[in-house]
């Protein structure tokens, strides 16, 4: 099952190879990982998208807590929690199809942030399914590029994830 | 007052009461080396080889649970240190390993003599630090003792550059230190302790198995204690020989892939286990499907990520072993409930079966010397009360098998690396902090050649180290997997030019016997015993067939071992 570990660790050099070098050396999946410094400029923040069985997660768990620059972590996936990711898409965007991309962008809820004569660079925010979804919808042969976040999630509710 | 980062490490080392420093010298380090020099109260043993300098301070580690201190150039000096700290990971061994680094303008420049050691030994280490700041340094040491100290202890390396060692702070060493981001859990759950207590008075079949983190936790005492309060059955794995007496009548012998046929059969059929500071090693768990087919499990273990990593298991208790034993030993003896003696019995008069088929027998003929028989010599000689360090093969676990050890940190070995070349450089720490015990290396012609230039740095501190040396020209482990599953193809198992080991060990002027005949044997001992002041090489020219048994072939069950000669035949008959 695919699972969303919220981490806060130490902000020092180093910490983040410490999380993708256990990831590597243990064999688990990473399906995307994102990090960055919090409020507390001390602390930096990584959402990591996994899947495995329980067993896996559970030992993914036990092994970034054991981590020395690990202060906290939090497997979002076992409460409510909400998922973002965005994404920055360039496009073809000339003769007919200039009008047809921009009314699939309103209809996504996107954000043109780009314009030359005959591209769009269209800004898209949602969960991974909706990126996805966008892209589908799109002609694959006016993609020029596409560069993605990765998840950033947090749980609903009153209750964070704080030391 | 402020002093130079130089200075202030060795004050902080001092500080921290470290006796023995083990390393070696190059251009990075030069300024510490220079503070060392203006100062007595940390002694710096200068090894032939970097993995001997890893290899000896986890020496002194395990003999005496106190951190081993090492201090090692960069580039060439960490990496080749890097098989020593590996060999402390796997095994959980406490050491603070210095490493000498390039300056810090000069980082990520390929400068001379630079690897990145952070990098390389991230994987291998508890923790690691590169402390960028001379202001950082006393702290960044106090962190690293604390670290690879308590919890689950583990090597942490702390990478200096040589302007860190040059430049000034005033010096701060603090008594103690808490990491928000590190707190290991010590004391057990309580709900949890008495759920298993529960489940250990009403056992039909109990069997305690218990490793490495035991001896650790220096919970042996404790340990012992619950084991005759309860007077279950007992096994201790490879890490953990010594923490129960191995002569005791309620110890049915090692366990896994050479343990004895009593104890992996008792595994097999036991109803309750109880996992004490153990970690379900593969060469213990065998094939996992059929580990313990019938037992509901406890595992005692300050590692979370120990529990139910390979075996499932239905009571976990989190905690310092020692803690959670003493809690539960309290608990048994306050409860109503005894232990079901009729059960017990019948349990006992099982395993009283399989001990009758006498898996350790060996055939004592011939004028070949048998190792077993040296090993156990070596028992009777040393009163059964030395420190046994060995490298990694056959000799090993003959050593493991047939010294009968009494008390835990005696048995010193490389269990979860398997590291060729660990046992001369771990006996030079050994002998350090024990200056007047019997220590014994028990090694292989092969394995000891791999840090062989170690007898050079026993010369120079008057080590009196006595070397066993259980020769039988064949990488004895290597050769018994190819006889048993490569259909007798002995590739690269035999070394055809060995050096002669007494002239070598003289030439490093040490003593050197060879010993050929089995009547030799004991004599040879008690000879080198007595030299209290010498290094006595003693070569013993084995026979080259012998095979160790028993043995549980890679992914088999517990009750599918290979049996010696004698057993089968016997069986057959039955």
């Amino acid at each position: 099952m695919r699972h969303i570990i919220s981490l806060l660790l130490e902000n020092e050099s180093g910490a983040l190879s410490r999380v993708a070098g256990l990831f590597s050396a243990r064999g688990y999946n990473i399906e995307s990982l994102t990090v960055a410094p919090t409020e507390d400029p001390s602390l930096s923040r990584m959402t990591l998208v996994t899947w495995g069985s329980d067993d896996i997660i559970e030992q993914i768990t036990k092994q970034l807590n054991k981590l020395v620059d690990v202060v906290k972590l939090q497997d979002l996936t076992e409460g409510q929690h909400i998922e973002r990711e965005m994404m920055l898409i360039k496009v073809k965007a000339y003769g007919e199809s200039r009008e047809e991309v921009k009314r699939l962008t309103e209809i996504f809820r996107a954000h043109i942030v780009d314009v030359t004569t005959t591209t769009y660079t269209i800004e898209l925010t949602g969960a991974g399914d909706k990126l996805d979804a966008f892209i589908r919808v799109l002609d694959s042969a006016s993609i020029i590029e596409t560069v993605r976040s990765g998840v950033a999630s947090i749980s609903r509710g009153e209750r964070g994830l704080q030391i | 007052m402020e002093l130079t980062g130089a200075e202030i490490l060795v004050r902080c080392l001092r500080d921290e009461g470290v006796e023995y420093i083990f390393g070696y010298p190059g251009g990075a380090v030069l300024y510490i080396y220079d503070a060392l020099f203006q100062q007595d109260d940390v002694k710096h043993v200068l090894v032939r080889h970097e993995q001997g300098a890893a290899h000896a301070a986890d020496g002194y580690a395990r003999s005496t649970g106190k951190p081993g201190v090492v201090l090692v150039t960069s580039g060439p000096g960490a990496t080749n240190a890097v098989t020593g700290i590996a060999t402390a990971y796997m095994d959980s061994i406490p050491l603070v390993v210095i490493t000498g680094q390039v300056h810090t303008w000069a980082i990520g420049s390929d400068a001379f003599q630079e690897v990145d050691a952070v990098g390389i030994t991230r994987p291998c280490v508890k923790h690691n630090f590169l402390v960028k700041d001379v202001k950082d340094l006393a702290m960044t040491i106090k962190k690293a003792f604390y670290v690879a100290t308590t919890g689950r202890p583990g090597p942490v390396v702390v990478d200096v550059p040589k302007d860190v060692t040059v430049n000034k702070a005033d010096y701060f060493y603090p008594e103690t230190i808490s990491m928000r981001s590190y707190n290991p859990v010590v004391k057990g759950h309580t709900g949890q302790i008495k759920k298993a207590v529960d489940l250990i008075l009403s056992a039909k079949r109990p069997m305690i198995y218990t490793g490495g983190g035991v001896v650790l936790d220096n919970a042996s005492e404790i340990l012992t204690q619950f084991t005759r309060a309860l007077g279950f059955p007992i096994t201790n794995t490879l890490m953990g020989l010594g923490a129960y007496p191995g002569t005791d009548k309620q110890f049915v012998g090692m366990l896994g892939m050479h343990g004895t046929y009593e104890a992996n059969m008792a595994m097999h059929e036991c109803d309750v286990l109880i996992a004490i500071g153990a970690r379900f090693d593969d060469r213990v768990v065998g094939r996992v499907d059929q580990f313990c087919p019938e037992a509901e499990i406890i595992h005692i273990d300050i590692d979370p990520s120990s529990i139910s990593k390979s075996v499932k298991v239905d009571i976990p208790i989190v905690g310092s072993v020692g803690q959670v034993l003493q809690t539960m030993l309290k608990l048994i003896k306050e409860s109503a409930t005894r232990p079901d003696a009729a059960a017990l019995e019948a349990w006992w008069s099982c395993i009283h079966k399989w001990q009758s088929l006498d898996c350790m027998r060996y055939d004592h003929g011939g004028d070949k010397i048998k190792p077993q028989y040296v090993i156990e010599t070596l028992h009777n000689v040393t009163g059964g009360d030395a420190f046994v360090t060995s490298d990694v093969g056959q000799h090993q676990m003959w050593a493991a098998q047939y010294y009968k050890f009494n008390h835990p940190r005696r048995w010193i070995n490389s269990g979860g690396l398997g590291t060729m070349g660990f046992g001369l450089p771990a006996a030079m720490g050994v002998q350090l902090a024990h200056p007047d015990a019997q220590v014994a290396c028990v090694t292989g012609e092969a394995s000891i050649i791999m840090c062989i230039q170690e007898l050079s740095t026993c010369k120079q501190y008057r080590l009196p180290i006595k070397v066993i040396n259980l020769n039988n020209r064949y990488m004895g482990m290597v050769r018994q997997w190819q006889e048993f599953f490569y259909e007798k193809r002995y590739a690269m198992s035999y070394v055809d030019a060995l050096p002669d080991f007494v002239q070598l060990a003289e030439s490093f002027g040490h003593v050197g016997l060879r010993i050929e005949k089995p009547s030799d044997v004991d004599g040879a001992l008690r000879e080198a015993f007595k030299m209290k002041d010498r290094l006595v090489f003693m070569d013993f020219v084995t026979d080259p067939t012998e095979n160790v048994y028993p043995m549980i072939a890679q992914g088999k069950g517990h009750h599918e071992m290979h049996l010696p000669a004698h057993m089968t035949q016997e069986r057959e008959l039955a």
